[in-house]
């Protein structure tokens, strides 16, 4: 299958200051990938490349099959909504009636159904609309387009819980209708996680994971307990992080454990708890630039 | 399975009540097998789509496929072109055979190891069986 979204070796450099370093991944047509990573990693960057908004100094970027670069087939094939997009001096059913004309796949019920759902008021200005009310328009243009690209970065910024977990449905539903190819860059990973069948974890400007989200889980084990039962299990194995209090001690395990694993830390009493895809990111995303190496293969 | 999940998990799955460990499908598919055992999807009857499962468990819809085709390998399901997905024949009772054959380790073996630490004895352990299914036979309180 030609691969939705390549990149080969992307590279952004802003004043000697890496924000890409030799990126290079694809997603596969009909997927919902997650782009995690800290605040400056990079994540906007690598997107607002793909979409064609700004320019890689060094590498290639290939979009349903093409340079997304004034291309305006792929463009019209492609929608990015940014954490706090702008608008031109526009009312709300003016920007989705603008953005209805750009993209061939558009779905009027789909829009129309979500402008009511988030309770959008489609008279009023968009520049006078709350923070989270902007957000919610940017994910009904995002989703009502149905590109065969979509293209998240924080979309929900300033929006509540209820309407987030409305656009995680919303976002299912169409998607399974309609599948297209998805990448959701989103600080909050847990919330989001059951959406992920790919996470791309990306630091300082590299990408650091790259994997199915079925293989995260169970990935790494937090093993806790008396200290000398924890030194004893996790001897020969890789520790990512160990903290200690008094005489107990609690270490993250890479690796899957199996049955026999299992049998031994109960014996030796200790507590296994599978970490979160949240915790493995911040295992693999906080760690110091040494021995993120490693972490590449895990 | 229905351990209350921890702190900064997901919405997603604390809403539909999943727990992180196991991969998302294991899970699913650990759910659907559930039911089939305690009999609330009954041998020929239709199970959910891909897509309701999704919508329900708030999942990506490849790891709902992947959750239902795990129970096909298994022989559990049976796909009937066109119409969808079914509860096989026989599914019962091979579920609560494998259940019973997994009690046996999951339960008793641990129970027996902790009982020996304790410094208890099979016949200690029959007893406190004993005295705990009288619990259970209606005449507590």
């Amino acid at each position: 299958m030609t691969p939705a979204i390549s990149a080969a070796e992307l590279t952004r450099r802003y004043r000697g200051q890496l924000a890409l370093d030799h990126v290079t991944f694809d997603l596969e047509p009909g997927s919902i990938t997650g782009l995690l990573g800290r605040n400056g990693a990079g994540k906007t960057t690598l997107l607002r490349i793909l979409a064609g908004h700004e320019f890689a100094s060094a590498g290639t970027v290939t979009v349903l099959g093409g340079s997304p670069v004034e291309n305006e087939t792929i463009l019209r094939q492609m929608v990015f909504v940014r954490e706090d997009q702008t608008y031109p001096d526009l009312k709300v059913g003016q920007a989705v009636q603008v953005a209805s004309w750009f993209y061939p796949n558009w779905s009027h019920d789909l829009a129309g159904a979500l402008l009511e759902e988030f309770n959008l008021p489609v008279n009023r200005k968009v520049r006078k609309l709350s923070r989270g009310m902007r957000s919610a328009l940017g994910i009904v243009i995002g989703l009502a387009a149905r590109a065969e690209v979509t293209l998240f970065d924080e979309p929900y910024a300033g929006l509540d819980p209820v309407s987030r977990q409305l656009f995680y449905d919303r976002l299912l539903a169409d998607y399974a209708e309609y599948p297209r190819t998805m990448l959701l860059s989103t600080h909050l990973i847990d919330e989001a996680a059951g959406l992920f069948e790919r996470v791309v974890v990306i630091d300082r400007g590299r990408i650091v994971l790259n994997s199915a989200a079925d293989d995260l889980r169970g990935a790494a084990t937090s093993v806790s307990g008396p200290a000398i039962a924890v030194a004893e299990f996790t001897t020969g194995r890789p520790v990512w992080n160990r903290r200690r209090i008094a005489s107990q001690e609690s270490a993250v395990v890479a690796g899957t454990l199996n049955e026999t694993d299992r049998a031994r830390a109960a014996a030796l009493h200790l507590r296994l708890e599978p970490l979160t895809l949240q915790e493995v990111v911040v295992q693999v995303a906080g760690a110091p630039a040494a021995s993120q190496q490693e972490r590449t293969s895990a | 399975m229905n351990r209350i999940t921890k702190e900064g998990a997901g919405l997603l799955q604390e809403m539909a009540g999943l727990d992180e460990g196991a991969p998302l499908f294991v899970q699913i598919a650990e759910r659907l097998a559930d039911e089939i055992a305690d009999g609330g999807l009954v041998e020929g009857a239709q199970v959910p789509s891909t897509n309701e499962l999704a919508a329900y468990y708030r999942i990506n819809p490849a790891t709902a496929a992947k959750g239902i085709s795990m129970l096909t390998d298994e022989g559990l399901l049976e796909k009937r072109r066109g119409i969808g997905m079914f509860v096989a024949a026989g599914a019962r009772d091979r579920l609560l055979a494998d259940r019973r054959k997994r009690f046996a380790e999951r339960y008793v073996e641990p129970l027996v190891a902790e009982a020996a630490r304790l410094g208890m004895d099979a016949n200690d352990l029959v007893a406190l069986i004993r005295e705990a299914s009288h619990g259970q036979g209606g005449t507590t309180l």
